[in-house]
């Protein structure tokens, strides 16, 4: 009896230490996507001068927007840690009722990115104008991709949660999503550091 | 199982932070955003003086995020998320240095 106890213990134990093992796994792709945008961040740094004779970066970024998005995306990033703090509460509508904010401030910088890509587009200034717009389109657009499929996987798991609660694998779940989810704010600070302040200085 | 639960809880008291811990962190980030901002919008320094200042205001920014969101510092003994995050940015400032060492002078020869 006191064999099958110890055995069950050991179980439940292996089964933690598994799912820890992922929120490391998870952590090793995020350090594999900040390699991506180390070489898009490269690229841009290099090509950014390169606007064959079209308006450069001065001319077309329009501060008031991106600093809205700048601070939109801050503040998710904090609303999607108060959704971890209430997981470790076991508030389960807390939690469900934050990452719900924070998928409305994302789809609120998603909608504000893809209305400055339109009107940059609309005033003929496309990807394949000259070297500085292909890797300025390509780095934030990967940003915003990167957002966007936050946005899915945060949707999911919010049903996933109503359904079954906070588990050992929902619990990592949410780890994971919200170490994601701070990772694309740091991004977005160089991106914001790199491509629009210096831009426009 | 509530058991369980509350074991959890005392654990989490002090490896996932705090509210006070969010909030620091979240005031801390609001404030690494806006010293920039101000500084460029207005034109306070020079070429060289605001582009270091606001590279600098971007990596504190990013050690706030690690250490009072992402939580950097809990989890098991060996760190390998730190050890991989210190590979990464190794390979990251590489790429980046690197490219823009080489394109430059590049421009310089031609």
């Amino acid at each position: 009896m006191a064999h099958a106890t110890a055995e069950h213990s050991h179980a439940h134990e292996a089964h933690e230490s598994h799912e820890s093992l992922k929120v490391l796994g998870f952590w090793i792709f995020i350090v594999t996507d900040i390699l991506i945008f180390g070489t898009l961040f490269a690229c841009y740094a290099v090509l950014h001068t390169h606007t064959n004779g079209g308006p450069g970066a001065k001319e077309l970024f329009e501060m008031p927007g991106v600093i809205a998005e700048t601070f939109i995306l801050l503040t998710s990033s904090f609303t999607s840690g108060l959704a971890v703090l209430a997981m470790h509460k076991g508030k389960v509508k807390q939690l469900i009722a934050w990452l719900a904010v924070t998928a409305v401030l994302g789809a609120a910088f998603i909608g504000m990115e893809l209305t400055e890509f339109v009107k940059l587009v609309e005033e003929g200034h496309k990807i394949s104008s000259n070297a500085f717009l292909s890797a300025f389109y390509t780095l934030v657009g990967t940003h915003g991709l990167h957002v966007s499929i936050g946005l899915v996987w945060m949707i999911g798991l919010m049903i996933q949660l109503s359904r079954r609660g906070v588990t050992e694998v929902t619990t990592r779940k949410v780890t994971n999503l919200s170490l994601y989810w701070h990772f694309l704010d740091v991004i977005w600070i160089f991106v914001f550091t790199v491509v629009y302040l210096m831009g426009v200085m | 199982m509530s058991q369980h639960n509350t074991g959890h809880e005392h654990a989490s008291g002090e490896s996932h932070g705090s509210l006070k811990s969010y909030v620091i962190g979240f005031i801390f980030s609001i404030v690494l955003t806006i010293i920039p901002l101000v500084i460029v919008m207005n034109g306070l320094l020079n070429k060289t003086q605001t582009v270091i200042t606001i590279m600098i205001m971007a990596v504190l920014q990013l050690i706030v995020q690690l250490f009072f969101f992402m939580h950097i510092r809990e989890g098991e003994k060996p760190r390998w998320n730190v050890m991989t995050l210190i590979v990464g940015i190794i390979i990251v400032l590489t790429i980046v240095g690197g490219s823009i060492w080489i394109m430059s002078f590049n421009s310089t020869v031609q």
